[in-house]
């Protein structure tokens, strides 16, 4: 397998060529320790199973009595129902340098099973954690939820202040009828280099609801393909990002229409501070079986500052007439008339910029699976405003409000 | 003079990009007052709200504002709000994913309060204010403006003006795009502020009705970037029946081009009409 280079197009504005695979190796196996999940997970309440994956490694994996008793498997794929069959199930051969490495040198296997029919009533939490300095971590989960069946699952990387490579995979399949909706918090350290691919894959008349927050890493990339294979599948892909100081946060979308009466929509956000980059490209593709395909994707940038930088690259391959597609995508600073409208009525210029960005993420907010996961996106989001703030208040000389 | 609580405009000229648009508008406005500013389309009447407020784009290249003896001008735009100004737009924006609610409690907190300490008590404020209009306290939550009637839109910031409890209003079109129902209900509202907290206002407008109810002490009428003509509320009467074109010859001005005109030298106030200091240099 090549290495990627900037020249593909897929590559094109990434930061590939400045990595050093040979920098990274990856771990022997990890043992759970006592401060492993550093994470407060008491605000999911309740949770169907939670699973704590180390530099890659499943550490730990526990599942509520009643969520087994329902049918949920949740713990290395090698014990699984029919697990060789989640191997793969959406991604035939990994679409890149990394998905092939994850594969290569991936410990076992993390795999999710909802049976057919089978509602879970709480979230399957999956910590995926790195704190090994130096380390290449290939974390890889596996999901299916059956036909009929529902599941919420949240997927939270973190990391400590290491030096690390992640490549994470996500494999998720939705049977007929099921619905899937499936969140990543990505709040990686500073240095980490994260090249991450999601493919998730939708049976007839599935449904998927996908939400990503990107907000941490030195370079984070996430590649999502959402494979609509089905006859009226439907698919939603959310996400919001933040950069801040040197981060460049990287997004490829794929919405693969294969099936007719299929329906997507996407809605990426970001907001850029610092000199911070972000790239989005995303490709709405339509088969030619798939007709009346209706597909949506919308990007929105804020820059922040005026050394951040945004690309915004929306594509449309469409094979087959009849169909509903609209693609939209902006790059602007904060929107001046909102700002003086809010400042007009008295409130301070800072205090203005919060409120605007705090209500350009809501509808991605609102889009996530979990109230604890839209709690997290707010609570990140309301961090970054601080030192946004505090950075403000330092460069002014604070005039007029005075830091709180 | 620092004493003196008086929105004081005088000789504003102010420019557009490339366009001057405002060459020298006189006008006071008193607690308890309403001034009623009537102009044709494009004769500079939101011009000059948005100068007021210190809306980007907006540049100011003579004259002064005063409210109470501060000077406006020199301030920030939320500032001038802090200190009494409050401006209803034409065009209210629509900001998304931030509720009326929110807006209100970042304009009133205080610096260094933390955020949602007073919430309580503005929820309070904003509930009474919305029943004092008939308005449904639901918009209070929804994104602020977003997917509203123009009325709707109007009656918002109808409801702002009462929670905030600004000095001085400067009202541009409030009255457009509401039902009669609605009209009644933010002319009473806007009314009674006068009386109850001696709010001064400034009212653009193009229709008497809303005249009818608030009563204006003063009928100022802006062209061409300047006050041409100033009465009583009889002139507004006119205006609506009659049109521009008769008031303004009378005064002397020609719609349209900025020429030197004769000012109605008695206003009732000593600003200084009927002087022009700031003449137009291409005149
Ligand atoms: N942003 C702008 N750039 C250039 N010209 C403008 C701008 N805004 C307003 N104008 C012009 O200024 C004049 C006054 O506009 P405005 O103050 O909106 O009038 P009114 O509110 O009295 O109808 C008009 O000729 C209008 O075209
Ligand atoms: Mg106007």
């Amino acid at each position: 397998m090549a290495r990627p280079d900037t020249d593909e197009e897929v590559w094109r504005y990434s930061r590939i060529g400045e990595l050093d695979l040979d920098r990274y190796a990856p771990l022997k196996r990890q043992r759970a320790t006592q401060t492993v999940v550093q994470r407060d997970l008491s605000a999911f309440g309740e949770m169907s199973a939670v699973v704590v994956i180390r530099n890659g490694w499943i550490v730990e994996a526990t599942a509520s009595s009643d969520a087994v008793d329902a049918g949920l498997y949740a713990g290395p794929v090698g014990d699984a129902p029919d697990g060789e069959s989640l191997l793969g199930a959406a991604v035939d051969v990994p679409v890149d340098l990394f998905g092939h490495l994850n594969r290569a040198f991936g410990p076992e296997p993390l795999a999710v099973v909802v049976p057919d029919g089978v509602r879970l009533g709480a979230p399957v939490v999956v910590v995926v954690l790195t704190d090994g300095d130096g380390a290449a971590v290939f974390p890889r989960v596996l999901v299916r939820v059956g036909a009929d069946a529902s599941a919420d699952v949240v997927e939270l990387h973190t990391s400590t202040k290491v030096d690390a490579l992640v490549a994470p995979v996500l494999e998720a399949t939705v049977g007929r009828d099921g619905h899937l909706r499936h969140a990543l918090v990505q709040e990686l350290g500073p240095r980490v280099w994260q090249l991450g691919h999601q493919a998730f894959q939708v049976e007839k008349s599935g449904r998927l609801e996908a939400f990503a927050a990107g907000l941490g890493g030195d370079y984070a990339r996430t590649r999502t393909d959402c494979r609509l294979v089905g006859r009226g599948a439907d698919g939603r892909l959310a996400a919001a990002y933040y950069g801040e100081d040197d981060q460049t946060l990287d997004f490829r979308t794929f919405q693969d229409h294969a099936a007719p009466d299929t329906t997507s929509t996407l809605l990426f956000k970001g907001a850029l501070d610092g000199e911070s980059r972000s790239v989005y490209t995303g490709l709405i593709r339509v088969r030619p079986e798939a007709v009346r395909t209706v597909a949506h994707q919308t990007n929105r940038n804020v820059k922040l500052s005026s050394d951040a930088w945004a690309e915004s690259v929306p594509n449309l391959e469409i094979e087959t007439d009849d169909v509903v597609c609209s693609h939209a995508s902006t790059v602007s600073p904060v929107d001046e008339d909102q700002r003086f409208f809010l400042e007009s009525r008295g409130v301070p210029t800072v205090a203005a910029e919060r409120l605007l960005l705090e209500g350009f993420f809501e509808d991605v907010a609102a889009a996530s699976p979990h109230p604890a996961v839209a709690a997290m996106l707010r609570d990140a989001l309301a961090d970054r405003l601080d030192r946004r703030d505090a950075l403000a208040d330092g460069a002014s000389g604070s005039a007029g409000e005075g830091a709180a | 003079m620092g004493d003196e609580r008086v929105l004081r405009i005088e000789g504003l000229c102010a420019r557009v990009g490339e366009a001057e648009i405002l060459h020298g508008v006189d006008l006071e406005v008193r607690p308890g007052e309403v001034h009623a500013v009537m102009g044709p389309n494009g004769s500079g009447k939101s011009t000059l709200s948005h100068v007021l407020m210190g809306r980007p784009g907006y540049e100011v290249t003579g004259g002064s504002v005063t409210l109470d003896g501060v000077d406006l001008l020199a301030l920030p735009t939320w500032q001038r709000a802090r200190a009494g100004l409050f401006l209803a737009l034409q065009h209210p924006t629509e900001v998304p994913g931030v509720s009326l609610e929110s807006v209100v409690a970042e304009a009133t907190r205080q610096s260094g309060e933390e955020p949602g300490e007073s919430t309580h008590d503005v929820h309070d404020v904003l509930v009474r204010e919305a029943s004092r209009i008939g308005f449904d306290k639901r918009f209070l939550a929804r994104p602020l403006n977003v997917d509203l009637s123009g009325g709707e839109k109007k009656r918002n910031e109808t409801l702002m003006l009462g929670a905030l409890g600004r000095s001085y209003a400067v009202l541009d079109e409030i009255d457009s795009g509401l039902d009669v129902d609605a009209l009644a209900a933010v002319s009473r509202r806007i009314q009674e502020a006068t009386d109850e907290d001696g709010l001064g206002v400034l009212a653009i407008t193009h229709f008497s009705r809303l005249l009818d109810v608030l009563e204006p002490d003063r009928v100022h009428v802006l062209a061409a970037g300047r006050i041409q003509a100033v009465g009583g509320p009889e002139l507004a009467e006119r205006l609506e029946a009659e049109g521009y074109a008769g008031v303004l010859a009378e005064a002397g001005a020609s719609v349209g081009l900025p020429a030197g005109v004769t000012h109605p030298g008695d206003d009732g106030h000593d600003a200084g009409f009927g002087e022009d200091p700031f003449a137009d240099p291409l005149a």
